[in-house]
């Protein structure tokens, strides 16, 4: 394997592994300062012991989300070299002030929530968790500012052999990065909400805690029909500024070979990359370019239009694609069924069986979207300015496969641990009430 | 302002980064260093893993964020360190998730065997960061095998030169003293005597070592080239032997808070020595001195420098006050009631 696809690799594993914890984080910690909250305001003892039970689940879940984030940061270094050179003006701030406004404030206050129950007042504890789950979505804007940045450049002046910061204000006020934060974070809450709402199900199928169940379900399904509905219309403007900037990722995300006006949306395809056509094709006239340009006879440009070596991988990016956006119908209808039934879930066994196998969906939803975001802006490494392959560190093929190879072992038992002690302590329940 | 006003103020910080990092994120590494010697029940392995709970991911995120600062500040000085260790650095990477997990995991399934298993990756993985850190650092202070385009021409095992191993050891001795006079403090009974008299014991080890890498560093190193030139930065090597120095005092006074303390001024006085005799390089050249990455050489640009320096201004001192509130906060003595309460690990 050669260094840049080893590279390539090992960055996908140590992202997508890293992805797998991130969303949870995001929601579950907000929801746990909800639960906590409601306790303070209310006293009602089954919020404190809704906080503890789901705040258990969301440390378990943290802990690898931020060993695996460290690897992250470490790896533009180690593996991609040129890239940190030609871009760290920019990017590398970026990460420098992640790091400190959101780092410290995150670890800091999610120790002081686990560790300060009997300690602190419950409005200083209860503060502790929202400074937690704020610091850790402040996390979340400045990655995506960066990534943002890599997706759609602005802001910056070649000069001395690399891209330098011309204006700040332009590169945190990139309309790209915030509507990549407004579509990934609000996909965590939905995540997070599913998580919720799927493990209250199973107790409440078991009839067991059904008053504690059936409160921490309420307030989830009001919250996962909030931000379903809130990523179904945010993706769609994403997709729009994606037609602007990235014509290439949306050329490959529809299979879309030949430059045309009036361009159908393509429901169904196998690509052929090598024939430059889709063997097989179920088309919608014109919607493609009423959905991207908001114009039935709007001109879509088509893969031919660019040179080979500058088209992403058609087939990956079309179908991470479709998954996301079917699976993202499937959450509005399954939040609707559960917002309906949220007083009373249980009259509703099949919601509740339903809810249980949704909980892995949003994963792959989630992941399936990372795919389109990153697969679909290749070549490029930074879109436009930078190619991935001229990034990569001048260090061997072994090397990278030997880390490689221990990353995909090392995390695949690190994972399955992980996600065990999860359905652990999600099946045990909470602790029971103190009488 | 000039332009080499902020690389020097930057070059200060990644300074500060680094001895923020090492004082705080050394006592927790010290203790998992010294969990299997010192702790001899379950109930005095939880106290010391109590101890360190509520401050050790904090600890760490210095550590990221000193990479990140490198990144940010001096992205070719990061560029070049991190894809010319790269085997090194996957070691510490490794060694830092275990170490995160082991401590998050090891409470959460009853069992002895589960929890010695945990128990050993800790001490391992604390033992083989702070290994890692101090070769590191070692190597730096020699100068690195980089040529003119800032390629690495080295192995991962000239790495191992004697007098980076011996920074190692004294990383591995100083972090051990730390962690112990930090259980100290925090610990009641028989494990605090025990305590006491192994960091002592360390202490005598740390004390010779420290001395030797001084002393070795006259004839292998250029660290001292500075100090002849501004003799006020002898101030810093001063408080590490003071510091050094007061931590037997404070032990055999039985004042482990100002022994933990003493030994915080010791691992920042020589870090603060590394540090202002590397001035201005940041990772030094041994083939040639022209090749070596200086903070002018490897910069960031004047505007980033700037935006970074008012980030800094106003956070850090944010984070210092958070940061000793919560080790106000949970600095209590650990006592058997609050062990068998069992809040956190």
């Amino acid at each position: 394997m050669d260094v840049v696809w080893a590279s390539r690799l090992q960055f996908a594993v140590a992202a997508f592994f890293h992805f797998l914890f991130v969303p949870l984080t995001l929601g579950l910690s907000l929801l746990t300062a909800i639960y906590e909250t409601i306790y303070v305001k209310t006293g009602d003892e089954d919020y404190k012991r809704a906080a503890k039970f789901w705040g258990r689940l969301f440390l378990i879940n943290f802990a690898l989300g931020v060993v695996t984030g460290i690897t992250l940061e470490f790896q533009f270094g180690t593996n991609w070299r040129y890239y940190s050179e030609y871009v760290g003006d920019i990017f590398g701030s970026l990460l420098a002030i992640e790091a400190t406004l959101a780092f410290f404030l995150e670890s800091t206050f999610i120790a002081v929530w686990a560790f300060g129950w009997n300690r602190l007042s419950p409005k200083v504890h209860c503060l502790a968790i929202w400074l937690t789950a704020i610091a850790s979505n402040i996390s979340a804007l400045w990655i995506l500012i960066a990534n943002g940045w890599m997706q759609h450049p602005v802001g910056y002046v070649l000069r001395n052999g690399r891209a330098e910061l011309k204006s700040f204000a332009e590169v945190v006020f990139n309309k790209f990065a915030w509507l990549e934060f407004l579509h990934t974070v609000p996909a965590a809450y939905i995540l997070s909400g599913f998580f919720v709402l799927g493990v209250s199900a199973w107790h409440l199928r078991r009839g067991k805690e059904a008053v504690f169940f059936r409160k921490s379900f309420r307030v989830a399904a009001v919250w996962t029909l909030i931000f379903s509905l809130f990523v179904f219309v945010e993706g769609h403007l994403h997709g729009t500024e994606v037609a602007h900037t990235q014509p290439t990722k949306l050329a490959a995300m529809e299979a879309l070979w030949e430059t045309q006006s009036g361009a159908p949306w393509t429901l169904f395809a196998i690509p052929d990359p090598a024939g430059e056509r889709n063997v097989v094709e179920i088309k919608i006239p014109k919607l493609l370019s009423l959905l991207a340009f908001h114009s039935p006879s709007a001109e879509v440009k088509g893969l031919k239009d660019f040179p080979p070596e500058e088209r992403p991988p058609v087939s990956f990016t079309f179908w991470s694609f479709r998954i996301m956006v079917l699976l993202g119908i499937w959450f509005v209808l399954m939040s609707l069924w559960a917002f309906k039934n949220r007083e009373r879930p249980e009259a509703s066994p099949g919601l509740l069986r339903a809810l249980v196998w949704t909980i892995p969906l949003p994963y792959i939803a989630i992941e399936a979207g990372w795919m389109v975001a990153e697969v679909g802006r290749q070549p490029w490494i930074v879109y436009g300015l930078m190619k991935t392959a001229d990034a990569v560190s001048p260090i061997s093929p072994a090397q990278v496969t030997v880390t490689l190879l221990a990353f995909v072992v090392f995390y695949t038992v690190l994972g399955v641990i992980d996600f065990w002690l999860l359905a652990h302590y999600a099946r045990k329940g909470p602790e029971p009430a103190s009488a | 302002m000039e332009h080499n006003v902020f690389q020097i103020i930057w070059f200060v910080l990644w300074g500060v980064l680094w001895a923020g990092y090492f004082v705080l994120d050394g006592f927790d590494l010290g203790a998992g260093i010294l969990l299997p010697c010192v702790a001899k029940s379950e109930e005095e392995r939880r106290a010391v893993y109590q101890a360190i709970g509520p401050f050790w991911d904090g600890n760490e995120v210095w550590l990221i964020t000193a990479g990140g600062a490198t990144f940010a500040a001096f992205p070719k000085t990061y560029a070049v360190m991190f894809s010319g260790l790269y085997t090194a650095l996957f070691l510490l990477l490794f060694a830092l998730i275990v170490r995160g997990v082991a401590i998050e995991f090891r409470g959460k399934v009853e069992g002895a065997g589960w929890r010695r298993f945990w128990d050993f990756l800790f001490w391992i993985s604390s033992l083989v960061a702070t290994l890692i850190l101090g070769v590191a650092f070692g190597n730096i202070f020699l100068g690195l095998p980089i040529d003119a385009q800032g390629i690495f021409r080295g192995s991962f095992f000239s790495l191992l030169h004697p007098y980076a191993l011996l920074v190692g050891l004294l990383f591995v001795l100083a972090f051990a003293v730390h962690g112990a006079t930090w259980l100290a403090f925090r610990v009641n009974g028989e494990l605090r005597q025990r305590l006491i008299r192994d960091a002592k014991v360390l202490w005598v080890f740390e004390a010779v070592t420290a001395v030797a890498v001084l002393l070795f560093s006259l004839k292998l190193t250029p660290l001292w080239g500075n100090y002849l030139k501004a003799p006020l930065l002898f101030v810093f090597p001063l408080v590490a032997v003071i510091g050094l120095l007061l931590v037997p005092y404070f032990l055999n006074a039985g004042r482990t808070l100002a022994a933990f303390l003493s030994s915080g001024a010791a691992i920042l006085g020589v870090t603060a020595w590394g540090m202002a005799g590397l001035f201005p390089n940041l990772f030094p050249s041994r083939l040639n001195p022209e090749w070596s990455l200086t903070i002018y050489n490897s910069s960031s640009s004047p505007l980033t420098l700037k935006i970074m320096t008012v980030v800094a201004l106003v956070f850090v001192p944010i984070v210092l006050v958070y940061t000793l509130w919560t080790y106000r906060t949970f600095s209590f003595r650990i006592t058997r009631e609050e062990l068998a309460y069992g809040e956190g690990y």
